[in-house]
Parts: structure tokens; C-alpha cells; sequence
């Protein structure tokens, strides 16, 4: 350096002798937060990290394993979930959110299709029982047996599947998809022992020698209002339409049908009355459409198919060919309140969809167990009050769902593992939420959703052929690229380009693409806010 | 229901990089082997857009021409915070002599690379707003007429601001600056005066004229390369905000290229031989206002005493722009497929 003129010749990058960052008051840090999707899905599924795998088709293979490590049935839950994560999901502030189910469904029927199976563990050696064999308890059957439990299914019906089989339609559900999914289920060794209903609990543990248990009996009794019927008339309940359907011995409903309920039972028997020959179905609802229980998306179907709805009404009593309505309205507080004015329907039969009781008989002999309001208290790990028993789906408080009942069984058996461990699991815990405001939408490409494309009405009033039709593999791979990687970084190089200090280095492992160079790093925060997935966080220094 | 598929990239072009497009479809600056014209110890401020736009400039300059370009820079912060005695943060054979004569020195450079029958080393001249529009104007002219064999490029802030922020004839209107402060009926820097460069160069009928800032990596990497597709005079103009000039905060820098471009304070256009051949169309409209607001050279246009008048002069401006280029409505760059 001595023997430099001054201002003629500097050693070329010498400038790296000055480490700025000493100059910051911030560090810019990689974050990974809870995306709305994840963070809405009851099942706990990673969809974020799902849906960058099926981004191309090398990977299909890895999404779906991905999904499988929360939920067994992608492809059933591709059809019937209410989807909470699409309206959680960030892009439907901007356009309109990713198609989470449709990709789900996408993967699941490939899975189907390539038969794809899972790798069998090493046995532990302890016996667990499943009580009901709906998606609770199969998805507890499904993550004990991977974590090498020895695993039982007692079923009291005929056939696997609970309510996937017996309450939700055809149409909705091809029976063909959800055997897959439970045939790969008891590939890994689940024994399924059906028409064997559990009437004593805590004596058939003692008598085949289970460790510990986890019931999920469901919510199978249709709930029965007192409303003043003829003699002649033909009232029936939901759940046991659905039931017959189900059993392919449907029962004759008439030609004209009054559906009484606002919730999903209520749309799937008005739907399936009109394929079962009515030629006019009418939902009763007490209140309005906005406040209907329903998904959107069935109501929605459901009106294509030409199901009637008279809102703001209940049932006063039915006679032999018409029901006598009372017109309600809603108060301040939204609830709805009789008016006196009455008017009649014409009806040949009418279907009462108000709500599921449960049959909880066989815990009578457990006196621990605390049943309030008709289902079972359980802590947050999905333990009953009796040590060892377990509990989840239709039959604990809570939302009602296919998808909160595959959450609660993955739960309970995490428990359950535990438990037989001589442990005690803890509640798993959620990071901060990356939410719309954390993101630099500039970036992602302007891309309008792919919808489903759904079958012709006429087929859809006379059949039980599946209504909404998949997307294929090209559809499926935009609609995954649509994901907005929320709270994750997924290597756009924006960092690594725009910081004005070359202070960001390029690693280019999986996982971790990125390494902050602190001797440089002046703390500007361009890096943050010109990440598109929030995924870096400006964190203040010690001073 | 039809569904019209079409091949989606999640972010494109946009982002500087992408997983899903090959290396070659990705900036320059997602490059792990970029040469990084000017490294790290610089001492441009936190968030500096200067610095940004020379290193986005020059790499791309590196990557079109094989490695061999030679780079003339006027004083101002560039020359200022890369090259404090005894370090410099260049990686590329760069000179620096004085404020005014940056193209001029250029000229020279070129002049004598074409003496020895070296065409395959081309020449970059550089310089802030001050050194081009004001100090350097009049060696830049004459480079243009001569049709030098010279990228020339501007790194314009809209000011002079390694010297403490004073105006230049690239600041705009009503800006507060040192020596235009936000006083009296008419705060800021005045209206009707100061030099808009681009169209002045492109009225030299110069081979290759085009604008572009910070906030679009890709269409200023193209321009580069294109620049260099050229022989004679070529002047490329890049905004590069100020954190310290413009009272912004740091984070904002590339925020504010964007939103100057999408409110149409500043239009983007490339023109061949005195005619515009191409423009930046805006994406997202948004008001100036909302390009003004974080900017605390404009702070008295807004809070206590607000001049809704000011600002609506300044939108009248960048409607202005926005007619002239025919920024609305013209065909979007395809983000999925360019290069």
C-alpha cells in the first residue's frame, strides 16, 4: 500500500477491508411463519409446503406424501373438505385464492392411479383400539399403525368409513375413491372388524388387551324436533336417508320433498331426493341464506340443480300431502322470531336435517369420562378423563367436519403415542402468522384461478355421478403455482439481487438458499420489503 | 365453464429469479458468478439506489461484452463513497477524473481503444444527474454528435446529494431540496424549469436512447445488453431514489422506483435514432400523491397545511408523461417468456 501513488491505483474490491456493518441498527433475518392456509386447516396439513412440490411434476409424488403425513385421504377430502384454507389464503385478497382442494383431489387421484403405498415401520408391540371407523378414527388408525402400533378398528356398521360412506352422497364422494384411500390404510396392517358394535368400553379393553384407545363414534342419530304430524304423513330424518341411500336400498320419498334444516346434512338430502325422482325438492331454513350453516359451494350446486328454498320459515306441522309453515323474522340480534303469519307447502314426505345426536352407551361404564351437552370433554391432546382413553371427531365438542375429525384423530394418536411412552405430549404450538400485509405482491404473475368444471345439470338431477370433475395435470400445476409461498422463501433471488451491499450470499441448499453476511449488512431492510413472501424480518440490534 | 391453461411461472419475470425458469430466463443479479462490479465496504448509504443501479448496470454491461469493459465515472456520491483512499469497491477497470468531463473522458477511452484496434473492449461513462444533466452536459452533447463509441449512463436521484442535497435540473418540481426549501406560496423547487435528459438525447438521433429504473431489473438488464448490441453514442437513464435526498425511508428505495413508474412521474420508454420504439406500460395505476407521500422532500404538500393544488400540478405532470408514452393500455412485456 506504501508504494501507491495517492488517487492513481487502488486495489480492485479492496473496499472489503471496511466492514459496514457495523453501521446497522437492524439485522435482516430469514423467517418461516404460519401461512393463513395451514394455519386454517383442522387437519394440520403443511399446504404451503405441499403445494411448491406439486409446482412441478417431477414432484407430484412428494406433495402427496407431504399431505399424507397429516391427512390419509387426499382424495376424498379433495372432494367434500369446505376447503377453510381457500379462504384463508392470502390470494383471494389479490384475486382469487390458490384451489387448494381441487390440487389435493388432483394428487389424491394420482396416488390412486399410480398406487402409490407407504412404507411399513417396525412394530412396537402395543395394541391400540379404534372405536369407529369414520375419518377420525381411520386417521388415527393410519398414524398409530405408522408409528408401528398394533392397530384395531371395531366398526359397528357393515361397511368402513362412517359418515364418508354413510352421510355424504355419492355424488359428492364415489364410493371407488374412498375404498382406495381405506384399502391403503389397512395395507399397512389395520384391522378393521365390522358389523361390531362396542357396548362396554372399559370391558372390552380388559378383555383384548389394549393398551390404550381412542373413540370416535360420531354423531349418527338424527336429532327429532316435536313437530304435530298426521298419521298419515311420512316424516323421516336425514342421516337415515343418507344412510339408506348409502345401502342402496333408498326409500320412496315421493314426488314433491320439504327438506327441513340449514346445514350440509340438509343440502345432501335435498340433492339426493331429487335424484331419487322428486321433482321438487324445497329447503325450509328458519333464517336467511347469509346465515345458512351450508357451504357456499353446495348451496351453490344445489340451486343449479333446481332445489328450492324457502327462507325465514319453520315447520308447524305437517299433514299427509302439505306442510304448514310459519313465516319468521329476525330480531336485532339476528335470531329468527315467529310472526303468526302461516302458510302452507305441498309435500308428499318431509326430511328433518336439524343437527346429530351421539350414542355414547358404551362409555357408561367409565365414570371418569365427563359427558356434557351429549358429547365428551377432552383436553387439548384429545384425552378423555380417564387415563389412556382417547377421543375425537362428531363425538367431542366442537366443528363438525371430515376434516376436523382427520385433525383430531392425528392428534390423539401423537397422544396416544406419547401417552404409551410414559409421556405426556404437549399441545403443539403455532408461529406468528404471515398474513396478507407481509407480503410484496408486486411480484407474482396476474393469474386467474382455474375453476373445476362441473357435470351437465341434467345428469346431475336423475344420477349419483360425481358432480364436480377434476382438473388435469396441467391445470393442477398452475393452480399449485398460484400459491404465494406465504412466510416461506422460495429462492427468488430477490435478496440476493437487491441488496445494495452484496451483504446476502447465495448458499443454494434446500431449505436454507440464503446466508446474511453481517460484516456487510448496513440493516437498510430493501431485502424485507422487497421480499414477495415475507420471509425476511428486520430484527433490532443490541445497542 | 371454459379453462384456458396457460404455462405460469408463480412470479415470471418479476422477481429477480426463479426456480421454476431456467438460469439463463433469470436476471443477471440471480447469478451466483455476477461479477459484482462494485462490492461490498462501499460507503453509499443505507438503502442507496445509486449504488444498485451501477452494480445492476455494470454486471449486465460484463455479461453482454464477455468481461471486457472499461468505465469512465464523473464526481458525485458514485465516485464519492466507492473509492475513499486507500480503498475502492470497483471490480472493473474504472476511472474517475473530474465533475464535468466524464464523457468526455469516455470519448477519449474510446477514441483510443478504436486507435489500437481493440473493438472488442467497449466503454461505459457514468455519472450522476448532476454530472450529466448540469456539470457534464455540454462533453455528453458533444459525445452524442460525434456519435462516440460510448454507453453512457446516468444514475439520476434528482439531485445533488453527496454535497448535501442541493437542486439539480433533474429535481423535480416543488421538491425541497437545500437550496429550495419549503417556504412560502410556492414551496420547493420551482415549476417550468429543469432539463428532461432522456428526450434531449434522443433528439441527438443517437443509435439507442431508454430509461429505466431500479424497480424493473429485467428490463434494465435488457437495455443494457441491448445498448450494447449498438456501435456510437447510446445514453441510458436510470432513476435510482435517494434515501437521504428524497427523505425516504431505506426499505423504500425500490418501492419508490415502482411506484414512480406506475403513477407516471417517470415514464420508461427506449427510442432507436430519434423516434420512441417501446414503453413500459403501467401495471397497476396509482395516484402520485401516493409515489409523493413518502417522500419527505414533499412533506409540506401534505399535513397541516396541505397544497391539494401542488400535488394536483405534479399528477397533471404525470398524466402528461403517461399520454405522451401512451403508458395505459399499451401491451404488457410477456413476464413468463422474456429473456
Amino acid at each position: 500500500m506504501d508504494k501507491t501513488p495517492f488517487a492513481i491505483s487502488l486495489a480492485p474490491g479492496s473496499s472489503t477491508a471496511d466492514k459496514t456493518g457495523t453501521w446497522r441498527t437492524e439485522r435482516a433475518t430469514y423467517v418461516t411463519s404460519m401461512p393463513p392456509c395451514s394455519n386454517g386447516c383442522p387437519a394440520g396439513e403443511d399446504v404451503r409446503g405441499w403445494l411448491k412440490h406439486a409446482e412441478t411434476e417431477e414432484s407430484y409424488e412428494d406433495a402427496w406424501r407431504q399431505i399424507m403425513i397429516a391427512n390419509p385421504f387426499p382424495a376424498v377430502m379433495g372432494r367434500i373438505c369446505y376447503h377453510p384454507c381457500e379462504t384463508a389464503c392470502n390470494r383471494g385478497v389479490l384475486d382469487e385464492s390458490v384451489g387448494i382442494n381441487s390440487v389435493e383431489r388432483f394428487l389424491g387421484d394420482e396416488a390412486i392411479r399410480q398406487g402409490w403405498q407407504l412404507p411399513k415401520p417396525a412394530p412396537t408391540g402395543q395394541r391400540v383400539l379404534v372405536v369407529g371407523s369414520g375419518p377420525s378414527g381411520l386417521s388415527a388408525a393410519y398414524q398409530l399403525a405408522l408409528l408401528g402400533h398394533s392397530v384395531t378398528v371395531k366398526e359397528a356398521a357393515s361397511e368402513p368409513g362412517g359418515m364418508m360412506h354413510y352421510g355424504i352422497p355419492s355424488y359428492r364422494l364415489p364410493r371407488a375413491v374412498l375404498d382406495a384411500e381405506i384399502d391403503r390404510i389397512l395395507t399397512l396392517g389395520v384391522e378393521i372388524e365390522l358389523d361390531s358394535p362396542v357396548d362396554d368400553l372399559a370391558a372390552l379393553m380388559q378383555a383384548e388387551h389394549y393398551d390404550a384407545a381412542f373413540v370416535a363414534v360420531g354423531a349418527q342419530i338424527g336429532k327429532r324436533a316435536y313437530i304435530p304430524a298426521g298419521s298419515t304423513s311420512h316424516v323421516l330424518d336425514a342421516v337415515s336417508l343418507l344412510h339408506s341411500v348409502a345401502d342402496e336400498q333408498p326409500p320412496l320419498v315421493g314426488r314433491r320433498v320439504a327438506i327441513y334444516g340449514g346445514g350440509n346434512t340438509a343440502i345432501d338430502a335435498a340433492r339426493s331426493a331429487k335424484r331419487l325422482g322428486a321433482a321438487e325438492a324445497v329447503v325450509v331454513y328458519r333464517r336467511t341464506r347469509n346465515r345458512m350453516p351450508a357451504s357456499d359451494s353446495e348451496v351453490h350446486e344445489a340451486e343449479e340443480e333446481g332445489i328450492a328454498f324457502r327462507w325465514l320459515s319453520t315447520i308447524d306441522h305437517v299433514d299427509a300431502d302439505e306442510v304448514t309453515l310459519e313465516r319468521m323474522e329476525l330480531d336485532a340480534d339476528g335470531f329468527p322470531q315467529p310472526t303468526g303469519t302461516f302458510e302452507t307447502l305441498t309435500a308428499d314426505s318431509v326430511v328433518l336435517a336439524l343437527g346429530q345426536d351421539t350414542d355414547l352407551s358404551l362409555l357408561d361404564g367409565m365414570h371418569d369420562v365427563d359427558v356434557t351437552d351429549g358429547v365428551v370433554r377432552v383436553d387439548e391432546i384429545g384425552m378423555t378423563g380417564r387415563s389412556g382413553v382417547f377421543a375425537g371427531g362428531d363425538m367431542v365438542p366442537g366443528e363438525r367436519s371430515a376434516t376436523v375429525a382427520i385433525g383430531h384423530g392425528r392428534r390423539a394418536a401423537r397422544a396416544v403415542d406419547t401417552w404409551l411412552a410414559g409421556q405426556v405430549a404437549e399441545p403443539q404450538a403455532s408461529g406468528p402468522l404471515a398474513d396478507f400485509a407481509s407480503l410484496n405482491t408486486w411480484y407474482f404473475e396476474d393469474a386467474p384461478r382455474t375453476h373445476r368444471s362441473r357435470l351437465e345439470a341434467v345428469r346431475r338431477s336423475s344420477t349419483f355421478d360425481e358432480v364436480v370433475v377434476g382438473l388435469d395435470a396441467e391445470t393442477a400445476q398452475y393452480e399449485s403455482r398460484r400459491c404465494m409461498s406465504c412466510g416461506s422463501c422460495f429462492s427468488c433471488d430477490n435478496c440476493f439481487a437487491m441488496c445494495p451491499d452484496n451483504a446476502i450470499v447465495q448458499l443454494g441448499m434446500p431449505g436454507e438458499p440464503y446466508a446474511i453476511d453481517l460484516d456487510y449488512c448496513k440493516g437498510c431492510g430493501l431485502c424485507a420489503t422487497e421480499c414477495p413472501s415475507g420471509a425476511i424480518a428486520m430484527v433490532p440490534e443490541e445497542i | 365453464m371454459t379453462i384456458t391453461p396457460r404455462e405460469l411461472y408463480q412470479i415470471g419475470t418479476y422477481a429477480a429469479g426463479n426456480r421454476l425458469l431456467d438460469l439463463d430466463q433469470r436476471s443477471v443479479q440471480a447469478h451466483g458468478d455476477r461479477t459484482n462490479s462494485i462490492t461490498s465496504g462501499h460507503r453509499a448509504c443505507q438503502g442507496c439506489g445509486e449504488v444498485l443501479g451501477a452494480r445492476f448496470v455494470l454486471d449486465a454491461a460484463m455479461r453482454a461484452c464477455d468481461g471486457k469493459v472499461v468505465v469512465s465515472n464523473s464526481t458525485g456520491c458514485l465516485e464519492v463513497f466507492s473509492t475513499p483512499y486507500p480503498e475502492s469497491a470497483w471490480q472493473v477497470p474504472w476511472v474517475h477524473s473530474l465533475f464535468g468531463n466524464g464523457a468526455a473522458v469516455a470519448t477519449g477511452m474510446a477514441a483510443g481503444l478504436r486507435a489500437q484496434g481493440r473493438d472488442d473492449i467497449r466503454v461505459v461513462g457514468q455519472a450522476g444527474d448532476g454530472g450529466t444533466v448540469d456539470i457534464g452536459f455540454g462533453p455528453l452533447s458533444g459525445m452524442f454528435e460525434r456519435n462516440d463509441d460510448v454507453l453512457f449512463v446516468c444514475y439520476d436521484n434528482q439531485g445533488y446529494m453527496n454535497t448535501g442535497v442541493q437542486r439539480s435540473g433533474a429535481t423535480p418540481a416543488s421538491a425541497a431540496t437545500a437550496n429550495t426549501k419549503a417556504l412560502g406560496a410556492e414551496p420547493g423547487n420551482i415549476f417550468g424549469q429543469g432539463k428532461d435528459l432522456p428526450r434531449i438525447a434522443l433528439a441527438h438521433e443517437i443509435p439507442y436512447v431508454a430509461t429505466a429504473t431500479v424497480a424493473d431489473l429485467h428490463d434494465l438488464e435488457r437495455k443494457v445488453a441491448k445498448a450494447m448490441t449498438f456501435r456510437g453514442a447510446r445514453y441510458l437513464h436510470v432513476l435510482v431514489p435517494c434515501p437521504l435526498g428524497w427523505r425516504s425511508a431505506s426499505h423504500d428505495t425500490i418501492k419508490l422506483a415502482r411506484l414512480a413508474t406506475e403513477s407516471g412521474m417517470f415514464g420508461v420508454f427506449e427510442g432507436e435514432r430519434g423516434d420512441v420504439t417501446a414503453v413500459s406500460p403501467i401495471r397497476r395505476q396509482v395516484p402520485a400523491e401516493d409515489y409523493l407521500r413518502l417522500q419527505g422532500r414533499f412533506a409540506h404538500l401534505f399535513g397541516e397545511h396541505p397544497r391539494p393544488d401542488i400535488v394536483a400540478r405534479l399528477q397533471e405532470q404525470a398524466d402528461r408523461t403517461i399520454a405522451r408514452l401512451g403508458l395505459l393500455g399499451a401491451e404488457p412485456h410477456d413476464h413468463t417468456l422474456e429473456v
